[in-house]
């Protein structure tokens, strides 16, 4: 028998472990893929509440494809940027896009 | 038995590949990894008898972002095998900030929870629902999207803006016309 706790301590450390990817790492491809660590993470809390709190009602399964849909547009147009971004300048890495900067 | 085992090995797979994400040098390994620990996620909802998003998680995630992330380094590849430096000065804080945060959102779940006792024994398992309920939960979730009463509104704006994004990151991505000569 498996208590909801588990699922939530396995989502919490999935999600901290993508925070310290967006912190950590340089490069902005690497960065996006923190962030879907951490979206996947929230879809885990999502669907184990709906298991085990409403299996009646499809509350969290909705929630988790809504979060599905946005993660992949987030992908594309975040992708999209990296590229743009490699092309004018000729690097992808986090810190030497000051472009906005002062 | 069987389903803590299950449970122990998926979280390995999970966590020990995401760990691989965030700190393996080579971007390329990286995202073959976070291939793998897409799979624990759906692993996951397999075991919460989500059946439907394991196969969306698959087809979405796996499928479709993963091979987007690494059509993306390939792209950009030429920085990748350059030996610099994957990780910036604040890596250090960052593993505080992480393992603080991660502190935090144990405490809350495991003691500062607010939880009645009838709850608590009803949260220590998995709450057993007749099969008909759980594989209606699909056609359910169908009729959701659908229904003025439920989320037809967040369904039409999820489309929209799916659209909006993908119109927007061909147009971010098209060359510019001076590159094309």
């Amino acid at each position: 028998m498996i208590p909801l706790s588990w699922y939530l301590f396995v989502a919490a450390a999935l999600f901290c472990i993508g925070l310290y990817g967006v912190f950590a790492r340089r490069n902005a491809i690497a960065i996006l893929m923190a962030v879907e660590l951490m979206l996947n993470a929230v879809n885990i809390n999502l669907v184990a509440f709906w298991r085990y709190m409403t299996p009646e009602r499809p509350v969290g399964m909705a929630w988790a494809v809504f979060v599905l849909t946005v993660a992949a547009a987030e992908a594309a147009v975040g992708l999209a940027l990296i590229i743009s971004v490699y092309r004018n300048r000729d690097s992808v890495v986090a810190d030497e896009l000051d472009l906005m900067k002062n | 038995m069987t389903e803590q085992i299950l449970f122990v090995l998926l979280t390995i797979i999970t966590l020990g590949s995401a760990i691989v994400v965030v700190t393996h040098r080579n971007l390329f390994h990286a995202a073959l990894a976070l291939m793998v620990s897409f799979a624990g996620v759906a692993g996951f909802y397999i075991t919460l008898d989500a059946g439907f998003l394991a196969a969306a998680q698959l087809l979405v995630y796996i499928g479709a972002i993963s091979i987007l992330i690494i059509f993306a380094i390939m792209m950009t590849r030429r920085l990748m095998q350059a030996t610099e430096q994957p990780f910036n000065s604040q890596r250090g804080l960052s593993i505080v900030g992480a393992l603080v945060s991660f502190v935090i959102l144990a405490l809350v779940i495991g003691r500062y929870w607010p939880r009645t006792p009838d709850l608590e024994i009803y949260l220590a398992s998995k709450p057993a629902v007749p099969d008909a309920i759980l594989q209606g939960s699909v056609a359910q979730l169908g009729v959701s999207f659908v229904s003025i009463d439920a989320y037809v509104i967040p369904f039409e704006v999820a489309s929209v803006l799916l659209l909006a994004a993908l119109v927007g990151a061909i147009l971010v991505a098209w060359p510019k016309a001076e590159d094309q000569s």
